[in-house]
């Protein structure tokens, strides 16, 4: 969840210096199949058992793309504002084994989504999207013989290509981040809206959102770029932010010690907290792009690009206003928050239901951005009708809010309703009359504070809900015995 | 060449490919000569646009008769030779 930091104390991260950032992030896409042959696109099966001779670069095989695929990308396109165009493929040559024939298809010269921008939830900032175009995914290699899977010291390479042709969306902002908490909103907000859109499930991690993140940095005030270094193997939010502060600061302090910045890619180590060099960075002409001569042009007509238009869900900006219209008004501070990580965890839905219910809409949002949130694994637990139930016990005293949250938790694990729930945990609120019964004890036990309260003392109230929820062990609820304490004194 | 692309040819085999990559050679020689100042690159020579397949599925390769073909291969999966530099 981003932090709700104004970008002008966060860029003060050393006094005297700002940081350029611009990220790339590829989204694999929900297809049922890859992007240039009929295998299957999905995660975790034995390796090498999606593949064929397509996706094998088998002499004599042709890639025919996958319309699912050109929508989805549409999809992200238009969810960002780009202008959605004609575009061509390109063949991105490479001397690498995750590839078995040598180069990657993807677009280069003109992508089918360009221009278009991103506007920060939290901050409203705008971030320009420069493209986001269609290329095939790579397969997974894994390094034999070395320390910690790395290539260096390894005796060879074990190769699955399941993941091999996958379609991908790459989007590509302008270096218009200026610290590590934007351009974790920035994902967070990407992500958000890939997931809305429906053309990717945004989970990182499982690879289907990968970041890489272009770093600079430059003294404030300036408006010439500084060389950047690009970073690899993000696979959290919390890497992201770790490894820019990392990266930014170890390029200040090569500056400050009069040394330069080599452009170069780096590899971000999570256990040790470090960027290490890769390589060199590559240059365009060092992939020899050439069109790839086995696919034709791409060029959604209008009418296809409005029918898709008209598929796509609410988008995260709408959800949030949706949400904000349950509230009377909405300031910056912690409900605006509450939306926006409800949105960005996808609880929205479950909250304007419940509220249509009748739930109260503060303790909806309040227990989903918490209790639901915590335990997201679990959402399919829990139905609308019983997630308004527990909200309406709470909200009617039936339970009190610790109660409520233990009871929620239960609910997330099991998928029971909570009224079960509830009892099973012995929860469940006394009866009217055994409550009154309970009052009446502790009146006959307490003359004197009786008294006292009959002539007006009101803070004893707090005495005798005590003694009521000591004798009840805890099941008591405050409010009611408030009010027949009120309705005795009268 | 024919050692790169690991293709056993016989010598006249060898013969005709040599023959047939010079006559190929020169005709890219001849339309280096042209001027093409003025006209704009082609993304493909077909004016088709939008060639689409269905998202279904369809069978994939059995892993056992892949494997079989590979030089070399490893719980399942493709073996290579040490790799030099990083991933690109």
């Amino acid at each position: 969840m981003a932090k709700p930091m104004p970008s002008e104390a966060a860029n003060e991260f050393i006094p005297g210096w700002e940081m350029v950032i611009g990220l790339e992030v590829h989204c694999e896409l929900k297809t049922r199949t890859k992007l240039f042959c009929g295998c299957t696109n999905s995660f975790g099966h034995e390796p090498n058992t999606n593949i064929c001779p397509v996706c094998l670069g088998l002499p004599g095989s042709l890639p025919v793309i996958n319309e699912s695929a050109v929508e989805l990308a549409v999809r992200i396109g238009l969810s960002l504002n780009c202008k959605v165009d004609e575009s061509i493929f390109h063949r991105k040559n490479y001397f690498y084994p995750d590839m078995p024939k040598d180069y990657q298809v993807s677009q280069y010269e003109r992508a089918i989504n360009e221009n278009g921008y991103l506007e920060l939830p939290l901050s409203k900032k705008m971030v320009r999207i420069e493209r986001a175009h269609i290329e095939e995914d790579t397969g997974k290699s894994t390094h034999v013989g070395g320390g910690g899977g790395r290539i260096h010291g390894a005796d060879h390479s074990l190769v699955d290509y399941n993941r091999a042709g996958i379609p991908l969306v790459e989007i590509v902002s302008a270096p218009d981040l200026r610290s590590a908490d934007e351009a974790r909103e920035y994902v967070s907000e990407l992500r958000a809206i890939l997931v809305a859109s429906g053309a990717s499930d945004g989970k990182m991690e499982e690879g289907s959102l990968r970041v890489d993140a272009n770093v600079s940095v430059r003294r404030l005030g300036s408006e010439e770029f500084g060389t950047r270094c690009e970073i690899k193997n993000l696979n959290s939010l919390r890497s992201l932010v770790r490894a820019i502060e990392y990266e930014a600061q170890r390029q200040v302090e090569l500056i400050n010690s009069g040394e330069r910045v080599i452009q170069q890619t780096r590899h971000w180590n999570e256990d040790q907290g470090v960027t290490t060099a890769m390589r060199s960075k590559e240059e365009a002409y060092d992939y020899r792009y050439f069109p790839e001569p086995d696919l034709v042009p791409l060029s959604p007509s209008d009418e296809w690009i409005a029918e898709i238009q008209g598929r796509i869900g609410l988008l995260p900006a709408a959800r949030r206003e949706r949400m904000a219209s349950l509230f009377a008004s909405v300031s910056a501070g912690s409900t605006l928050d509450q939306i926006v990580t409800a949105v960005g965890l996808g609880l929205d839905d479950l909250v304007v239901a419940a509220v249509e219910c009748g739930a109260d809409p503060k303790l909806a949002l309040a227990r989903a951005t918490n209790e639901v949130a915590s335990d997201i694994g679990n959402l399919s637990n829990l139905t609308v009708a019983n997630f308004s139930d527990l909200l309406m016990m709470e909200f009617e005293s039936k339970l009190s809010a610790t109660q409520a949250k233990t009871v929620l938790s239960k609910m997330l694990e099991s998928g029971s309703g909570p009224q079960e729930v509830a009892k099973s945990l012995g929860f469940e609120a006394l009866d009217a009359s055994i409550l009154e019964g309970l009052v009446d004890q502790v009146i006959s036990g307490s003359p004197k504070e009786w008294e006292r309260f009959s002539m007006g003392e009101d803070q004893l109230s707090g005495f005798f809900i005590g003694q009521v929820m000591k004798l009840s062990k805890g099941r008591a609820d405050g409010k009611a015995v408030t009010s027949i304490l009120r309705s005795k004194r009268a | 060449m024919a050692n790169l692309a690991k293709l056993a040819l016989s010598e006249e085999e060898e013969l005709m490919y040599t023959g047939q990559l010079a006559a190929i050679l020169d005709h890219a020689r001849d339309i280096m000569a042209l001027d093409t100042a003025d006209l704009s690159p082609t993304a493909h020579p077909l004016e088709l646009r939008n060639v689409f397949r269905r998202d279904v599925e369809t069978p994939s390769l059995d892993r056992d008769e892949v494997m079989s073909q590979a030089p070399a291969a490893e719980e399942g999966r493709f073996m290579v030779p040490r790799i030099l530099g990083e991933a690109p």
